[in-house]
């Protein structure tokens, strides 16, 4: 490839960002919540260093205590005398890793299909597309469940489960993305030099998707965080003694009456962050989605 | 018309057969099987019990003898609740699944669209911005997170209402409310996305012109357009409440459907699981079926074909 087909390329390629960029910095909503989720996502990473307590550690004395500064359980004790808030703070990273790892599962497989199904066309599209079809008429989070209850709440294969399950629309989204970049001149250039397909694959069309990827990958980011706490939710997430905000929800609602605070700060942090994230990806979809131009 | 509802139909058939192969698998390459229990049973009572449910034979004899029963809507016999066959477990759940999860569709409809409405309305003032940022929360916070904060508030602070059971229609509200809340706030972004974009149409602008008010317009003109994204988010919408419901009939303990497949699934009840995940499957395709017609009707431009 010539320099010049890099260059121009590149150059393309910064204009967009830099346009997108300039409109989501407007975005008032949409800047405050990527702080805030940065803000979380350090909180959660570093502030267990800094808890007086272990997330396993068993205060027996003080089990289901409410918050109180005086004991430095500042959001109080679970039934069994642990620590909340570094066991929120732990569930957080639970959480957020799932959301990142499983988004990234997606992504992964999502755009490779939905690339190789734009770009080759034909009889192997109509193919792919219809075995997108049929799985879009299954209910998944049946099959996840399922997944979840049988084979044991394995942290990778949440992450799997998770993912398999989100790339469909990704995947429709970079197919039909593909279809209109597949006839531009770069490509075009590219094939005439004689380019092997799944090289014009990854280095032109799948750079030039990364803008509506970026914004789908934000939407998708709280829809798993979502779909982890939901399963946490039914028993079927982390194991004990680890645990996530959906797990946390779940052993909150539970004694809700007693203990109102087990459920209300996991409650708020998750809201939190899901809000944040939703807030984010409208701004991403506003500064990068073509269709909105 | 007649035409496409066939060809649907039969198109809706490999899609059954895979939900049901991929179920059936799974559910047979599971470790643990439907008769574990804590005091271990005699070989010969387990190697009985399975030839009872026909466990012993190959695995394509099994699922052509479940194809079968299905084909004759026999959903065969569940292997916890030894009483029942799994056709009367569903025949006792779904009514009350049905009435939750359908009240809660209709709520969402109604106020989610006359939500959307007023802000698409509004566009920019104070109602807008209060209607986006409550729906913005609504979606959020999920419904299981949602349950157990109304029963906190309505149930245990304020006792108006019940915090879970089975009777009147007050005990109703909270499920209700908790399933439908996520997706009126969805259903409220929708509409008024695509209000807005109607309402800058010609064809308002020349109903505006000829003095039609503003309830004429909106119910006589721009309703149905605006509609076509959120009846085509219907499909998705059931599926939603239906798994929602999984959560929302566990917290407030509604004698539903939706709680059996966890249990099921855990307890291997293998007869149960597939009951439940093929009921729900058929409903789900039947439904997105009759979201395509009702798209051919709003839109005049869809052909059906």
């Amino acid at each position: 490839m010539s320099t010049a087909a890099l260059d121009s390329e590149l150059a393309a390629g910064r204009s967009l960002w830099a346009d997108a960029w300039a409109v989501l910095k407007r975005n008032r909503a949409a800047t405050l919540s990527a702080w805030v989720i940065a803000a979380l996502a350090v909180l959660v990473i570093v502030g267990p260093w800094f808890c007086a307590y272990a997330y396993d550690y068993i205060d027996f004395a003080r089990a289901s205590a409410g918050p109180s500064f005086a004991t430095r359980h500042f959001f109080g004790t679970d039934n069994l005398g642990r620590d909340l808030l570094v066991r929120t703070l732990y569930g957080g990273r639970i959480s957020l890793l799932v959301g990142v790892v499983a988004t990234a599962v997606s992504l992964v497989i999502g755009v490779g299909y939905g690339a190789i199904a734009g770009y080759f066309g034909g009889r192997l599209d109509a193919l792919m597309m219809r075995i997108v079809d049929i799985l879009y008429a299954l209910p998944f989070m049946f099959f996840v469940i399922l997944l979840m209850v049988f084979f044991g709440r394995h942290l990778v294969l949440i992450f799997v489960a998770i993912g398999a399950i989100n790339w469909l629309d990704m995947a429709r989204i970079v197919r039909g993305q593909t279809l209109s970049l597949k006839h531009r001149e770069f490509v075009e250039a590219a094939e005439a030099q004689g380019v092997g397909a799944f090289a014009i694959i990854r280095r032109h069309v799948v750079p030039n998707l990364l803008g509506v990827v970026a914004v789908y990958v934000t939407l998708t980011i709280p829809q798993v965080i979502l779909v982890e706490s939901f399963l946490s939710f039914l028993g079927l997430g982390v194991q004990e003694p680890m645990t996530s905000w959906g797990a946390l929800v779940h052993d909150g609602a539970d004694v809700l009456e007693s203990a109102p605070w087990m459920l209300i700060f996991p409650a708020v942090f998750l809201a939190v962050t899901l809000f944040c994230f939703n807030f984010v990806g409208d701004g991403m979809r506003d500064a990068l989605d073509p269709k909105d131009r | 018309m007649l035409a496409y509802s066939f060809r649907r139909l039969l198109g809706a058939i490999p899609t059954l057969l895979i939900l049901i192969a991929f179920a059936f698998l799974m559910i047979r390459a599971a470790p643990g099987g439907p008769f574990d229990t804590e005091r271990k049973l005699l070989p010969e009572i387990e190697a009985n019990l399975r030839t009872a449910y026909h466990l012993d034979e190959p695995l394509y004899r099994q699922f052509g003898r479940y194809l079968y029963g299905l084909a004759h809507f026999d959903f065969g016999p569940s292997f916890q609740y030894r009483d029942y066959t799994v056709t009367e477990l569903i025949e006792t759940g779904f009514p009350v699944s049905l009435k939750l999860g359908g009240l809660a569709m209709l709520l969402a409809l109604v106020v989610g669209v006359a939500a959307g409405c007023l802000a698409a309305l509004n566009q920019n003032s104070r109602v807008d911005y209060g209607v986006m940022a409550l729906s913005m929360t609504g979606i959020s916070i999920p419904n299981f997170v949602m349950a157990p904060l109304l029963v906190l508030v309505f149930a245990v602070y304020l006792h108006w209402l019940p915090a879970g059971g089975l009777g009147d229609a007050s005990n109703l509200v909270l499920p209700v409310a908790a399933l439908a809340l996520p997706q009126i706030a969805y259903l409220a972004r929708l509409t008024r996305a695509s209000m807005i974009e109607v309402l800058r149409s010609n064809f308002i602008r020349t109903a505006r012109a000829q003095g039609l008010s503003t309830t004429q317009i909106v119910l006589r003109h721009a309703l149905k357009p605006a509609l076509l994204p959120v009846v085509s988010y219907l499909g998705p919408a059931t599926a939603a409440v239906i798994t929602g419901s999984v959560v929302v009939e566990q917290i407030f303990g509604v004698p539903g459907l939706g709680r059996f497949f966890v249990t099921a699934a855990l307890n291997r009840d293998y007869t149960l699981v597939m009951g439940v995940v093929v009921f729900y499957g058929v409903l789900i395709i039947a439904f997105n079926f009759l979201v395509d017609l009702a798209y051919a009707w709003l839109d005049p431009k869809v052909k059906l074909g």
